[in-house]
């Protein structure tokens, strides 16, 4: 057939799949009888954090999946509210629009608005060695994003989930403690299913796993999938504050201390919550130190100037005159960050941070998101919507791939979602990276270099509006 | 040894005139167990799926007003005729059809069994037989909604008592899908000298040119059979990235798309509507889909 001759010059000249199917078992193989007894799944999700949840959420309201099985793995309990508590989570994430778009496509986000979130407008950056100051705002004063607590985005996922029950089956408490990969097709006589074992002895079977449990995934241990990754020498502390009068507080604050950023949150007009990624020791002494102490030192934090020097300051006032004779609305008004009250008890917490990218986003049957395929600094506020990035490209091609009739697991789909993605994804935390590194240090040239960097990205619109 | 001599009996007992070419059938008898490997030398079928599902799945939509959701084709009796390893079966049982696949090679009807049987949905909803089309047309008369033969043509004996059958088995009013190749000049350079004689991959003799079925004739047999043939288009092949796409242009590889006249000879008002689309004389042009 004419196939048969296109196959023979495809193959000569192309074999972009050869490395990712597997010759080999990697655990021995159980007899046909034991695994075909164990249920079979279209779609497995293994994590049912944020971004695992909203996967399976996706998955379960899309059409085109209407008659297939997806199940979801969760080492932890259910979580929903009905009513937030009064005092709010120490973990919050911002929200980016697109976020919101996609959540809202599922009939996730009105949930989140009848909870609770908080839109903000602008976005205010500041150096702490130098008065260079960025801020993003968008032209029309829209919402340029949303601090929502990780908890009420739970809660809307776990509601959204309930309403497909018939097609999405959640498995509470249940931990993935092993995977046994299939065989390429062809040399089968053996299941050419994904297999998983439970903790609790469970076993399931599934066309295609999608790993998102995490930056320590065990799923990406188990594929063998390469993981270049660093451990930032900073930890990251988190509390909810109390602002010292109630104000508009729709402004995201983040500075940049030789030590690391501190950012102040907007969670009501009265409160904030804070994230400060700082060395380890100093993170610990924020954690131990009494409450007046730990406010003070986020208020002289934010407002001190003991790192300006003058050199700095003369240099940078110089370049900021040269910028407005240039372009006079260049430079932005600076506003004052709100000063902090108190601290809410109990509410502090430290969490350490790194930087991770697998190298292979996709498998036969296995595909990675989240913090399983990426992880990046916080300064960005960028983690989720990273996530929740990757599910609406992946669910875009699964989509497709099941209108087609595809075997949902075949890397022909699964590796254009991987292209897009990283593509997307690699640019990003490398410049996050980059950011980092440039900020850590007080060393003149370098502060210089992006003191006059940041005035003149404040200046340009268009890579102003490339880096929203 | 029992295979063998089953062979020999249906030869023996079918008529002399056949669809089935025993020459062809030693071809694929070698490559039985490929049919699965989707970077082997069947990766070209397997990416044809990409449009030939698409196309088959949407002309189908457009002329029925049922959809049930997650099951396009839920309820659709199609018959797959030469299906091989079942390439083309299992994404159109996956779409909710229920399909039977006929091939005269034990061996493919082997592999495709097996392949189907991990998954229980696809189990039940896809039947394989080793057996050539005029063998079941007694027992099948007006039975399928849809025939696709698909890559077939181009390996049969009797093309215009292949499609006496098709019509046979079909519903009235139901469709006939066929791909395959072109009869031209092109066609012999790209798929017969290129493909066997200058890379030499493709076996020698493989690819018979004079068997090749140019669109003017097919649709001439069809419509001369009972037929009225309702779109043509050209496909091409891209080897660098492994994917087929459509053109207008039908010199080398092309996908017809038939419908079986009614019981009355009359046409229905959906036929109506997609003939004023391919109206034109020569079978050359063909309409996007």
């Amino acid at each position: 057939t004419s196939a048969v001759m296109a196959a023979v010059c495809g193959r000569g000249l192309l074999a972009p799949l050869g490395g990712r199917l597997r010759t080999c078992p990697r655990a021995p193989l159980r007899s046909v009888a034991a695994a075909a007894a164990a249920p079979l799944y279209d779609v497995v999700v293994s994590g049912g954090g944020m971004v695992g949840s909203a996967m399976a959420a996706v998955l379960g309201h899309d059409i085109h999946f209407h008659d297939k099985k997806i199940a979801l793995l969760e080492a932890g309990p259910r979580k929903e509210y009905d009513r937030m508590p009064d005092s709010y989570s120490n973990r919050v994430s911002s929200i980016s629009p697109g976020s919101a778009t996609l959540l809202s496509s599922f009939g996730a986000w009105d949930h989140v608005c009848s909870l609770r979130l908080k839109p903000f407008r602008r976005m205010q950056v500041w150096d702490a060695c130098s008065e260079a100051m960025i801020v993003f705002e968008k032209d029309d004063l829209d919402d340029m994003g949303y601090i929502v607590e990780n908890d009420v985005i739970m809660s809307a996922l776990t509601k959204q989930l309930d309403a497909v029950a018939d097609r999405v089956e959640v498995f509470y408490r249940s931990r993935a403690v092993g995977y046994t990969w299939p065989l390429p097709s062809h040399s089968c006589d053996t299941s050419p299913w994904v297999q998983i074992e439970l903790a609790d002895g469970r076993r399931l079977q599934t066309k295609l796993l999608i790993g998102a449990d995490g930056h320590n995934s065990v799923v990406r241990k188990e594929a063998e999938i390469k993981n270049i990754e660093h451990r930032y020498d900073q930890s990251a502390v988190v509390a909810t504050l109390h602002l010292a009068e109630a104000t508009d507080n729709n402004v995201a604050w983040q500075r940049f201390l030789p030590t690391g950023p501190i950012a102040l949150l907007p969670l009501s007009d009265t409160a904030s919550s804070l994230v400060w990624s700082t060395s380890h020791e100093h993170a610990l002494e924020l954690l131990t130190m009494d409450e007046e102490g730990f406010v003070d030192s986020i208020n002289s934090a934010f407002w001190s100037n003991v790192n300006h020097s003058d050199f700095i300051d003369t240099a940078g006032a110089m370049f900021r005159s040269a910028i407005l004779l240039l372009k006079p609305s260049g430079t932005a008004v600076r506003q004052l960050p709100p000063s902090v009250a108190k601290v809410d008890p109990e509410s502090r917490a430290v969490f350490p941070l790194g930087i991770g990218h697998a190298t292979e986003y996709v498998q036969h049957r296995v595909a990675l998101i989240g913090d399983a395929a990426h992880r990046v600094h916080p300064l960005a506020g960028q983690g989720v919507n990273l996530g929740f990035g990757d599910i609406a490209c992946l669910a875009h091609h699964l989509s497709a791939a099941a209108f087609n009739g595809s075997d949902l697991g075949s890397l022909k789909h699964l590796l254009k979602f991987e292209t897009e993605r990283q593509r997307h994804n690699v640019s990003l935390i490398a410049a996050t990276d980059v950011l980092k590194r440039l900020y850590s240090t007080r060393l003149a040239p370098l502060v210089l270099l992006r003191t006059w960097g940041l005035q003149a990205t404040n200046a340009l619109p268009p890579v102003k509006v490339r880096i929203l | 040894q029992l295979s063998l001599f089953r062979l020999t009996m249906k030869r023996l007992f079918s008529t002399s005139r056949s669809s089935v070419d025993s020459k062809e059938m030693k071809k694929f008898q070698l490559l039985a167990h490929k049919w699965w490997d989707e970077e082997g030398e069947y990766s070209a079928l397997h990416s044809m799926n990409e449009i030939r599902v698409p196309f088959i799945r949407d002309t189908l939509l457009n002329m029925s007003s049922n959809y049930q959701l997650g099951s396009p084709l839920s309820g659709v009796k199609i018959l797959d005729v030469g299906c091989g390893g079942g390439l083309l079966s299992e994404p159109l049982g996956r779409l909710g059809a229920s399909v039977t696949g006929i091939d005269p090679l034990e061996d493919n009807i082997r592999t495709a069994d097996q392949h189907k049987s991990f998954d229980p949905v696809l189990a039940k909803r896809i039947q394989y037989k080793s057996n050539s089309l005029e063998e079941i047309v007694e027992e099948c008369m007006e039975t399928f909604d849809v025939i696709i033969a698909s890559e077939v043509v181009e390996h049969v004996a009797d093309l215009e008592m292949f499609i006496k059958c098709c019509s046979q088995v079909l519903k009235p009013e139901g469709s006939l899908f066929i791909t395959t190749i072109n009869k031209t000049q092109l066609s012999y350079v790209l798929g017969i000298v290129v493909a066997e004689k200058i890379i030499g991959i493709v076996p020698e003799g493989t690819h018979e040119w004079e068997k090749f079925v140019s669109p003017e004739e097919l649709e001439h047999l069809l419509e001369s059979n009972g037929f009225s043939v309702k779109t043509v288009n050209g496909m091409l092949y891209n080897p660098f990235s492994g994917s087929w796409s459509w053109m207008e242009n039908t010199s080398i590889n092309y996908a017809m798309h038939a419908v079986k006249s009614g019981a009355q000879g009359l046409s229905s008002p959906t036929d109506t509507l997609s003939e004023m689309g391919s109206e034109q004389p020569s079978a050359t042009a063909g309409t996007t889909v």
